[in-house]
C-alpha cells in the first residue's frame, strides 16, 4: 500500500512539475484572494492583522478546493480511470498517494502564502513551531477529505459546482480549528486561548478522513 | 400498448418484491397518529404557563427539541439505509429510496429547528443568531445534507449515484454526535442537552417535560409518515423512468414493423 502510495504521489507531483498548474494558477489565485481581502477590509492594517489568521486559512481552503479539482482532473482523461484500476495498485495506496501529492502542493502554497500575509498584512511572525504543526495536521485533513470528496464528484457532469457544495461544509471544522490555533500562535501565550483542544480536533479530523478514504476509495474507484 | 399493460408485463419479471404501498392501512394509521400527536403537542404547548424570564417563548420547548431529535433520527436512518445499500447482500433500490427520503425530511426538520430556535433566541438572547457551537454545527449539518441532496439529484447512472451518495451519508452522519455533545465540549450559550437534564433534582416543571416528551413522539411520528410517503414517490419516479423507456422502445419497434 505504501509503495503504491509513493508511486501515485510521485506520478502526480511529476505531472505538476511539468504542467505547473498549481504553481502558475493556484498560487497566484491564493495571493489574489489575500489581496481581495485587503481591498474589502480597507487598508486599515489593524483589521487585517487581527483577522489575518482567518483570512489566511480561507485562502488556503479555496486553494485546496482548486488543488483537489486539479488532482481529479488528471484522472479524468480518456480511460485514465480504467488504467488506474487496471494497474493493480491498491486503492488505499492510490488514495494515500493522491492525498499526499495534494498535501505536498498545499504545504508549499501555505509557506508562500504565509510570507504573503507577513508582507501584505504586516503580521509579525511568531510561534513558528506551533504554526508549522498546525499547518501539517490541517493540511493532512484538507488533503484527505478533499481527495475523498474529489473522487465522489469525479466523472459527474456537474462536478465543478457540486464539489464546493459538498466539500466546504465538511472542511469548515478545519478552518475553525486551524484559525484558532494560528491566532494563539501569532498572539503568543498571552491570548489565553488553549490551542491544545483545537489541535486535537485537527488531528481527529485528519485521522478520521484518512481512515475513511482508505476504506471507501476502492468501491468508489470501481463504480465509475 | 398502454402504460398499464407495460406495468403488467414488467410485474412478472420484477427483480424485487414490491414493498407495501404508501396508501396502505399502516401508513394511514401512522398518519392519523402523527396528526393526533401533533394536535396534543399543540394543546399542551399552548397550555404551558408563561415563565418569568421568557414569557410566551418558553412554550417553544414543546416543539424545538422534538424537531432537533427528529432530524437526528432522519439522518441516522439515512446512514443505516446507506450502509444497507452498500452491503452487497442487502443491496436493494428500496434502501436508496429510504436514504434519500429520510434525508429530505431531515433537512426540513433541521431547517425548522433553526427557525424555531431563532424565534426563541431573538427575545431571550436578544439576537436571531449567535456563532455558538451548537448553532454553528446545526447550520453545518444543514449545509452538509443540502450537499448530499444535491449529489442525489445529479444526472448519473442510478447505481453510481446511489453508491456515492451512500458513502457521503456515512461520512456526514458523524456530525450528529459532535453536534449533540457540542454543548458539553464547548462552553456554549445554548443550554445543555434536554434529556440529560431530566434528573430528579432538576426543578423543571412537570408540565414542560410532558409537553416536550409528547413533542418528541409527535415529531418522530410525523417524520416516519412523511418519509414513507416520500419513499413511495421515489419508487414511482423510478418506475416512471423505466416505463417511459419501455414505451419509447415499443414505439420505435412499431415504427420498424409498419
Amino acid at each position: 500500500m505504501w509503495r503504491d502510495a509513493l508511486l501515485v504521489a510521485g506520478k502526480d507531483l511529476r505531472i505538476e512539475g511539468r504542467s505547473r498548474v498549481a504553481l502558475n494558477q493556484v498560487l497566484p489565485f491564493a495571493v489574489l484572494v489575500l489581496v481581495l481581502f485587503a481591498f474589502a477590509l480597507d487598508p486599515d492594517r489593524g483589521v487585517l492583522v487581527r483577522a489575518a489568521a482567518g483570512l489566511y486559512w480561507v485562502a488556503v481552503l479555496f486553494s485546496a478546493l482548486l488543488a483537489v479539482q486539479r488532482s481529479q482532473a488528471i484522472e479524468s482523461g480518456e480511460g485514465t480511470r480504467d488504467a488506474l484500476r487496471l494497474s493493480g495498485l491498491d486503492p488505499a495506496g492510490v488514495f494515500l498517494g493522491k492525498a499526499g501529492a495534494v498535501a505536498v502542493q498545499l504545504l508549499v502554497l501555505e509557506v508562500l502564502l504565509g510570507l504573503g500575509v507577513v508582507v501584505l498584512y504586516g503580521v509579525e511572525p511568531a510561534g513558528l513551531g506551533l504554526l508549522a504543526v498546525t499547518g501539517l495536521v490541517a493540511t493532512a485533513g484538507l488533503a484527505a477529505a478533499g481527495t475523498l470528496y474529489g473522487v465522489i464528484a469525479a466523472g459527474l457532469r456537474v462536478r465543478e459546482t457540486l464539489l464546493p457544495l459538498l466539500l466546504l461544509p465538511v472542511l469548515a471544522p478545519v478552518l475553525i480549528a486551524a484559525t484558532r490555533v494560528s491566532e494563539t500562535a501569532l498572539s503568543g501565550a498571552s491570548a489565553g486561548v488553549p490551542a491544545g483542544s483545537w489541535l486535537v480536533l485537527l488531528v481527529t479530523f485528519a485521522v478520521l478522513y484518512l481512515g475513511f478514504g482508505v476504506v471507501a476509495f476502492g468501491p468508489l474507484l470501481e463504480d465509475g | 400498448m398502454t402504460t398499464t399493460e407495460l406495468f403488467d408485463e414488467r410485474a412478472g419479471q420484477d427483480r424485487e418484491p414490491a414493498p407495501p404501498a404508501a396508501g396502505g392501512a399502516l401508513t394511514l394509521a401512522l398518519g392519523v397518529a402523527a396528526v393526533l400527536a401533533l394536535g396534543v403537542t399543540y394543546a399542551l404547548g399552548l397550555a404551558l404557563p408563561e415563565t418569568v424570564e421568557q414569557g410566551d417563548h418558553s412554550r417553544l420547548i414543546a416543539i424545538h427539541p422534538g424537531l432537533a431529535w427528529a432530524s437526528y433520527v432522519a439522518f441516522g436512518v439515512t446512514a443505516l439505509a446507506s450502509a444497507a445499500w452498500l452491503w452487497p447482500r442487502t443491496r436493494r433500490a428500496t434502501w436508496d429510496h429510504l436514504a434519500g427520503a429520510s434525508a429530505e425530511v431531515g433537512v426540513v426538520f433541521t431547517a425548522l429547528t433553526l427557525v424555531t430556535g431563532s424565534i426563541w433566541g431573538r427575545p431571550t438572547w436578544g439576537v436571531w443568531w449567535v456563532w455558538d457551537a451548537r448553532l454553528t454545527l446545526s447550520a453545518l449539518m444543514l449545509a452538509i445534507y443540502l450537499g448530499y441532496l444535491a449529489l442525489r439529484r445529479v444526472p448519473a447512472a442510478p447505481d453510481l449515484r446511489a453508491g456515492r451518495s451512500a458513502v457521503v451519508a456515512l461520512v456526514a452522519v458523524l456530525v450528529i454526535p459532535v453536534n449533540h455533545f457540542a454543548v458539553e465540549w464547548w462552553r456554549t450559550l445554548h443550554q445543555g442537552r434536554s434529556l440529560a437534564q431530566l434528573t430528579p433534582e432538576n426543578d423543571l416543571d412537570g408540565r414542560f417535560i410532558g409537553a416536550m416528551a409528547v413533542g418528541f413522539l409527535a415529531m418522530t411520528l410525523v417524520y416516519a409518515w412523511l418519509t414513507l410517503h416520500r419513499m413511495a414517490v421515489a419508487r414511482l419516479e423510478d418506475a416512471e423512468a423505466d416505463v417511459d423507456l419501455q414505451a419509447a422502445l415499443v414505439q420505435r419497434r412499431a415504427e420498424g414493423v409498419s
